[in-house]
């Protein structure tokens, strides 16, 4: 079974470091996986994306046209990647930034305020994490564990910052369940 | 490890003494890789040149001192070290060159292409010259192959191409090192490393005597042979009841072999052949598959350049068809099993 996942928002937010967990801890399950990052002309503060792939076979290509899931950070990436995701696909958006509304009817939005959800906790800066939490909840991709043994061996010994990051992670990871959802 | 620094790693792990190299992308980490992990190391050296000229001629120099010695660019960066090539090849001298190959002509795009193995494979600079030319199509192979680079250059004193692609360099895949830094490397017996206790040696770039010249050549030639009986290189998928084989090199190989798949689901008798070496180019296995395969599909990210192989290959002795897309467009898997699937009722396989 193969499955693509883009993750997309603006420069800074940490979605090429969701996408690298993601990888990372797929790795640890011994999944064949690859991760492309956007790669054009870009600038400081613009947009960035990266793609994962995660398979239990040899994967062809790295590159996602239509992917399974979308993780949209901010409002111009589910307006680029929208019309992207594989028919009944998942498209999880940051509702905390994005106000526009998603026209497809053949997708399932999950929507998680994952800027809101860390502005709260007072570190804005793990919003990424937040989301992440949701997302491995929803997609059954990988498990929690795996994704933060990843971002332990990514973060080395700084414990403070593994810390913060795993309650980030723990946070969104739990948002479906206090939601009521 | 994203592909780029996995040829670094590798190059180290080979005993790379020294790396010289200029900027451009998509195999700027790779310059980034070796000034970190390179630099630092008691020994080695890396230098940022002011040129891709510059860069070759040093590796030129450092491969006349004996050292285990790289350089990397892209395209158009390699079109500037051909001249430092040919002179590598004609002092029979080895160096490990890196093409992170992208879509050109000119310029270019900065993505993936396939273009330049018309300038790898007949060696792009003047003279009567060779260099052996390994296509990695994973980040495994990244490191594999950069690791057999080393050993080939050393084994018969000439440049060795490792022609990559923009998308192997960006992408990240898990791989293993499957060896360590070689405690004593090979002494070369044409290094120039201090004449104390024996007769000096001279070489030559420039020489008048044209019967010295043609023996030179003559030795080339000789060796080039050699390397085609040694080190020819391919991997062989499914083609055992293939009635139509696709040929396919780097990362287009990766793409096809996907496509292929799709095709085996849908009952179509598709197989590849993926060369390893451009040059040595697998041709005796092509007409070996030939004599039962009558349909050959080339799958390439150019207009088809390693197609003229394949047909110089095959003669007419099978029929040869092309998909290609150049400029830095990577055609996705569904659609090169689109392509094998249309080509198999077209010529009635089925």
């Amino acid at each position: 079974m193969l499955i693509k996942t883009i993750f997309a928002g603006f420069g800074g937010q940490g979605v090429l470091s969701m996408g690298l967990n993601l990888a990372q801890a797929a790795m640890l399950e011994g999944k064949n996986v690859t991760y492309l990052p956007s790669y054009g002309i870009e600038v400081r503060g613009g947009t960035a994306n990266c793609t994962v792939a995660i398979s239990d076979e040899e994967i062809a290509s790295p590159v996602a046209s239509a992917p399974e899931f979308v993780v949209a950070m901010n409002q111009p990436s589910v307006v680029r990647f929208q019309n992207q995701v594989q028919s009944g696909g998942v498209l999880f958006i940051n509702s905390s930034l994005v106000d526009v509304e998603v026209v497809r009817g053949d997708i399932e939005v999950v929507a998680v305020p994952a800027s809101g959800i860390a502005e709260k906790m007072r570190s804005p800066r793990s919003a990424n994490m937040v989301m992440m939490g949701a997302f491995v909840k929803k997609s059954n991709l990988v498990s929690l564990p795996a994704v933060i043994d990843g971002l332990a061996a990514a973060l080395k010994n700084k414990t403070k910052l593994i810390a913060v990051n795993k309650k980030a992670l723990t946070a969104g990871y739990d948002f479906f369940e206090s939601e009521g959802a | 490890m994203y592909g780029n620094h996995a040829i670094g790693e590798a190059a180290i792990r080979a005993g790379c003494q020294c790396y010289f190299g200029y900027p451009i992308t998509p195999q700027n980490e790779l310059t980034e890789y070796m000034a970190t992990h390179l630099g630092r190391r008691k020994g080695c050296c890396f230098i940022q040149a002011e040129s891709e000229t510059a860069a070759i001629s040093m590796v030129y120099g450092a491969s006349l001192a004996g050292a285990r010695v790289m350089t990397s660019s892209s395209s158009p960066g390699m079109s500037l070290k051909q001249e430092g090539i040919s002179y590598l090849a004609g002092n029979e001298l080895p160096a490990v060159i890196v093409d992170v190959c992208r879509g050109g002509p000119a310029l270019g795009s900065i993505v993936a292409g396939q273009s330049d193995y018309f300038q790898a494979t007949r060696g792009g600079g003047h003279g009567d010259y060779r260099t052996i030319v390994l296509a990695p199509s994973s980040v495994q192979e990244l490191a594999d192959l950069t690791h057999l680079a080393f050993d080939l250059a050393d084994k018969y004193l000439s440049p060795v191409v490792v022609l990559a692609d923009g998308m192997l360099g960006q992408m990240m895949e898990p791989l293993e090192f499957k060896h360590e830094a070689p405690e004593v490397l090979p002494v070369r017996d044409n290094a120039l490393r201090g004449a104390r206790g024996r007769p000096s040696r001279i070489v030559r770039t420039c020489n008048s005597n044209t019967n010295e010249i043609e023996e030179l050549n003559w030795s080339l030639y000789r060796r080039y042979q050699l390397i085609k009986k040694e080190e020819t290189s391919y991997e062989t998928f499914l083609t055992d009841d293939a009635e139509l084989v696709v040929v396919a090199f780097g990362i287009a190989a990766r793409i096809a072999k996907g496509a292929i798949k799709t095709a085996r689901t849908e009952g179509l008798k598709v197989g590849m052949l993926r060369p390893v070496t451009l040059w040595p180019f697998p041709s005796a296995k092509l007409a070996e598959l030939s004599n039962k395969v009558k349909n050959f599909l080339v799958v390439e990210l150019n207009m088809g350049q390693m197609l003229e192989d394949v047909q110089l290959a095959l003669g007419d002795k099978a029929e040869v068809s092309f998909y290609g897309r150049p400029g830095g467009v990577i055609p996705t898997p569904s659609e090169v099993a689109r392509v094998i699937a249309r080509l198999y009722y077209q010529k009635g396989l089925k």
